[in-house]
């Protein structure tokens, strides 16, 4: 048996019976890294040591017959913008390379408090800002099923290492797709839960309204116990909603019998590759088989998302990263004269092209006599978009499309041309001004490429997303197939 | 609208990016496309809509008034990358 | 030199608020404390870290409003104000911009008996920024500079007035009023030497009887009434010269040089300004229940103006008045004396001379007296009921300064209580009557002066214990006898 091949549930039983110990996981998973990391290069920092300390001491409780939580001893990775206390968290920047945090990200003390043993840091498009991880100022991180592919992006490094088995699950953000659009390229579930529900603290921000950490796992049930650990309330995250969490595993029914759900046909438009059209057809017909009712509908400002996203996401995003100046942290010009010119030449080496073009574009939609025009009026539509959610929500139970509207691309295939970049991300962007919660889950492959269903559903109601998601999983067998890890 | 190649500099300037004159041929370019792009909005008449800052509609979060630790000096320096007897060093102001 | 001018004035206050912790973050307020020590991951603007608004200053803004005649918003909301300066951690500050805490309002003051209304734009919240050590003299002269963080989030208030202030003295008498306000609320401990209380002055000049406006001219971070005062005759002297030259005042940011007594201008051809505001993401709106103003309202103490009127009523002069209404804590002891003294008149009289003059002497502020308002009301009734006199009543208070013991245990001690005994003083008048024939025959010849002379011998041989009342009684007695 594959140890590295299990989800967290299997692995946890195998823990619990004594078939397998902590340190045999964390040995495991070590080993498979080394075998596949040279092809993946989804990490950028592993912390091997420090989770091999840490599972021994696990092991230890175990042999005093203690019983394992869910995810306890369980080995998985995060996303390199999540603040760990003296483990580098540097968002693939040049500018925080050298940056370690005195603090932990609340997702990060939650999973600790689970037992669930960090491997180390995962790649992502520098600052998350990307849609498939060849932003990174370290490495490009490779996709497991086509090694001349992106991965996706922005959370490329930690979908890849799910992907290739590097580790059980990972953690993720997705701002406008950046979980969902690299789980879908990798073949993985990838949840970006409800705006509010999981704490930004110490989540490097991006775009703080936007911004959303959540899962990646080899199934959806090893989601619904990821979700149990990190979401809920948290005081230092005054956006956090303040709501009971519910046991998210309740929802793992294998039953969508009478569910609803709305077909929005903006979704299939322009630029959808055939053949991701026909998987995601034939993922329809499977939900109908299995009960649901399925419907067309309409989410008429849907074509309005990208450009209030390229508006908001920008603006937000120049004002967070101004704190990267060289003076408290990070990155520092050398010889640059006064205090202006070093912030300016700290900036322009320390940051990539990408986003410097985010914050100039930010920059601009804020200034004086732009604003109204630009920030404003996508702040306006953003409340269209989302009261077409709404009203969609009064008529169905949850909303299906692909995840992104072609299956992975090639490197340098859409690097020269922002926009084009931009639009892989058309189908995921509306989830995130509307702050609803959607998963991505393997529903087929299109030239041997996975692809994502997307699924979006009700603020705070992930459980209907996770039902489906769910039933859908079991009755089919998508999730199961590995990729090659080799050049298609 | 159109943006010129001084407006790409003024906020390269509010954005404190020193830009090189390829950089500032390429921006001016970019952000124009996308821009244009963007122009789709006013096709929408948002008069009376109001903006969404916030996805959730909370409010009055607040903490109490409680003070707790701060961190040590050494931890505040720790990433600084020029410091002097406690302080944050910076190169001349003006 | 001011000529056919008028002056136009307007102020910004930034009052640092009286909380234990910061605006967003947990870490102490305090002044002072090693460089750097009084920080943590939120105030330092580290990547990843989110801001939690401090209940107590909505409320303190709150209660500034209610004090200063304003409206209380009931959807506020904060902003980011983004530019870039090394003491601001983040390169925005948290501040508000188009939905403040509090609008409108108004501060009465008066100058030279003539009473005037000076408009309250809007007060707003928002965090202060760190401190920045220069190597060299100043500014442009140091290589190197270096940063504090320790002032970084520390809750501000900043308060706007209209350009209603017409002279330095209108100015200087608003702010006054201003600063006592904010004290007598509590919301800011004032400490202008610390730089808790700091004034931006808007100064402009227009031909008298002109309603435009002229150009301004904004002098920021004054740190004391001194120096708003020099500043504006400076400024306007400045102004009013190039203008009388048919020049043109630059609008321009501008800082006072206290050593020079001048102001120079500030700007670098850098910056051109561009707040690129928008409502901050990290934070959420805030509702403001009426419930709540009221809770707030009923809280409030009672402010300079009404308790002046007050003191007034109670029959003291409007010199007193307003010398005791100066500070709250001033005020506050006097009302708690009167408590316990019902003579507002004399208590009055004890607080502005002995009492502060004492404290004066010792270089004591009043909440740090030895002598407490009960130790006051205590001394004044051993007065009123005769147990002691006046003359002893000072030095007992003396003696109450440097013991910090009570009144009656310092006259019992020192055996210092009155001689109203008739048979007790009846030994020594006669003493006195008889050692001092010529007075005793001047009062007989009608100088009824003579007996005054009398009284103070008397007074004198019991080292001013005696009552001098009685002592009079039975001198008068006396000598109609002989």
């Amino acid at each position: 048996m594959d140890l590295t091949q299990l989800t967290a549930h299997e692995l946890s039983d195998l823990l619990a019976r004594r078939e397998t110990s902590a340190v045999e996981l964390v040995k495991a998973f070590s080993d498979r890294i080394d075998q596949v990391e040279e092809n993946v290069k989804a990490f950028n920092i592993l912390t091997r040591d420090k989770a091999l300390e840490q599972a021994a001491k696990l092991d230890d409780k175990l042999a005093r017959g203690e019983k394992p939580g869910p995810l306890e001893g369980i080995p998985m990775a995060l996303k390199d913008n999540m603040c760990t206390k003296g483990v580098p968290t540097t968002c693939s920047s040049k500018i925080l390379k050298s940056f370690v945090p005195p603090y932990n990200a609340t997702v990060v003390e939650r999973l600790a408090q689970a037992g669930s043993i960090m491997l180390g840091k995962l790649n992502l498009d520098e600052f998350a800002m990307g849609s498939s991880t060849e932003n990174s100022a370290f490495a490009k991180t490779r996709n497991p099923w086509d090694l001349e592919r992106v991965p996706g992006g922005s959370s490329g490094g930690a979908v890849a290492s799910v992907s290739a088995d590097e580790v059980v699950f990972a953690l993720g953000s997705d701002t406008g797709g950046s979980i969902r659009q690299p789980a879908a390229f990798c073949g993985v579930v990838g949840l970006k839960p409800t705006y509010g529900y999981v704490s930004r603290f110490g989540l490097i921000a991006f775009a703080s309204s936007l911004d959303q950490i959540g899962t990646l796992t080899k199934d959806v049930t090893d989601c619904a116990l990821v979700m149990n650990v990190i979401a809920g309330h948290d005081p230092k995250d005054s956006t956090s909603a303040p709501v009971d969490k519910p046991d998210f595993t309740k929802s793992l029914i294998n039953d969508i019998k009478g569910m609803r759900i709305g077909i929005p046909r903006e979704y299939f438009g322009v630029g959808i590759d055939p053949e991701v059209d026909k998987v995601i057809r034939q993922a329809i017909a499977k939900l109908e088989e299995l009960g649901a009712v399925v419907e067309e509908c309409s989410l008429p400002h849907t074509e309005y998302a990208m450009p209030t996203y390229y508006l908001i996401a920008p603006a937000e995003c120049s004002s967070n990263l101004a704190r990267y100046d060289g003076v408290r942290y990070g990155y520092r010009a050398p010889e640059s004269g006064d205090v202006v010119g070093m912030f300016k030449k700290s900036r322009a080496e320390g940051f990539g092209p990408e986003v410097k073009r985010r914050i100039m574009l930010g920059t601009y939609a804020l200034s004086s006599g732009y604003y109204d025009a630009y920030y404003l009026k996508a702040l306006k539509v953003r409340t269209l978009i989302k009261q077409d959610f709404d009203q969609a929500f009064e008529k169905f139970d949850l909303l299906l499309s692909p995840t992104a509207p072609t299956p992975a691309f090639k490197f340098g295939e859409k690097s020269a041309n922002p926009l084009a970049m931009y639009l892989s991300d058309i189908c995921t962007v509306p989830a995130n001004l509307a702050g609803i919660p959607a998963i991505s889950v393997p529903c087929g492959f299109a030239d041997g490429l996975p692809v994502g269903l997307h699924l979006m559903g009700k603020a705070f109601d992930e459980g209907t997303l996770l039902r489906v998601a769910y039933t859908f999983e079991q009755n089919t067998d998508y999730h199961k197939v590995k990729p090659s890890l080799g050049v298609k | 609208m159109k943006i010129s190649k001084e407006q790409v500099e003024h906020v390269a300037m509010l954005a404190r990016l020193e830009l090189t004159e390829a950089e500032k041929e390429t921006y001016t370019e970019q952000l124009n496309s996308i821009l244009e792009y963007a122009a789709v909005l006013d096709k929408l008449d948002t008069k009376d809509v109001p903006p969404t800052a916030h996805p959730l509609p909370l409010h009055n979060v607040f903490r109490d008034d409680v003070v707790k630790p701060s961190i040590s000096q050494e931890e505040a320096l720790a990433n600084a990358p020029d410091q002097e007897d406690g302080f944050f060093k910076v190169p001349k102001i003006v | 030199m001011l000529g056919d001018f008028e002056v136009v004035a307007g102020v910004e206050v930034h009052a640092e608020l009286a909380t234990k912790t910061k605006i967003f973050c947990g870490c102490t307020t305090e002044f002072g404390g090693e460089q750097n020590t009084h920080v943590c991951p939120v105030c330092l603007g580290l990547p990843g870290v989110l801001p939690v608004l401090n209940r107590q200053v909505v409320e303190y803004a709150i209660k500034t409003g209610l004090a200063l005649n304003s409206e209380i918003a009931e959807f506020s909301k904060f902003d980011r104000k983004n530019y870039y300066y090394p003491d601001l951690p983040k390169n925005y500050q948290t501040s508000q911009y188009d939905l403040p805490i509090c609008l409108g309002g108004y501060v009465e003051i008066e100058v030279d008996g003539v009473k005037k209304r000076i408009g309250i734009t809007r007060v707003h919240m928002e965090e202060d920024a760190g401190k920045l050590v220069h190597s060299g003299a100043t500014i442009s002269t140091s290589d190197v500079s270096f940063v504090d963080y320790n002032r970084t989030g520390v809750p501000l208030l900043e308060i706007v007035s209209e350009p209603d202030l017409r002279s330095v003295d209108e100015t200087v008498a608003y702010l006054e009023k201003l600063v006592q306000i904010l004290d007598y609320i509590e919301v800011s401990d004032c400490r202008m030497e610390q730089g808790s209380v700091r004034f931006d002055v808007n100064v402009s000049l227009r031909p008298k009887g002109s309603d435009k406006f002229g150009i301004r001219t904004e002098t920021k971070n004054l740190n004391s009434f001194s120096s708003v005062r020099r500043c504006m005759e400076y400024e306007i002297e400045r102004q009013a010269e190039i203008l009388s030259e048919g020049g043109q005042v630059i609008q321009e940011t501008r800082t006072w040089d206290e050593g020079k007594g001048i102001t120079l201008s500030l700007r670098s051809k850098e910056e051109a300004h561009d707040y690129r505001y928008f409502p901050e993401p990290d934070l959420v709106p805030m509702v403001i229940e009426r419930k709540w103003v009221e809770r707030v309202r009923e809280s409030m103490p009672e402010l300079p103006d009404s308790r002046r009127q007050r003191l007034l009523g109670l029959g003291l002069s409007a010199y007193d008045a307003g010398v005791i209404t100066s500070s709250r804590d001033l005020a506050e002891f006097f009302d708690q004396a009167l408590a316990k003294f019902k003579d507002a008149k004399t208590l009055a009289n004890w607080v502005m001379g002995d009492f502060l003059g004492l404290l004066k002497a010792k270089g004591l502020l009043v909440q740090s007296s030895p002598v407490k308002p009960e130790g006051l009301a205590e001394l004044l009734t051993l007065v009123e009921n005769g147990t002691i006199s006046g003359k002893i009543a000072k030095t007992v208070i003396g003696e109450m300064f440097e013991t910090g013991k009570g009144a009656a245990e310092i006259v019992k001690e020192k055996g210092l209580v009155q001689i109203s005994d008739t048979s007790a003083l009846a030994g020594i008048i006669d003493e006195v009557v008889n050692s001092n024939p010529q007075s005793v025959a001047d009062f007989k010849a009608g100088k009824e002066r003579a007996i005054g002379f009398l009284v103070g011998q008397v007074m004198k041989e019991t080292k001013g214990q005696a009552n001098p009342g009685l002592v009079n009684k039975l001198l008068k007695e006396k000598l109609e006898t002989m």
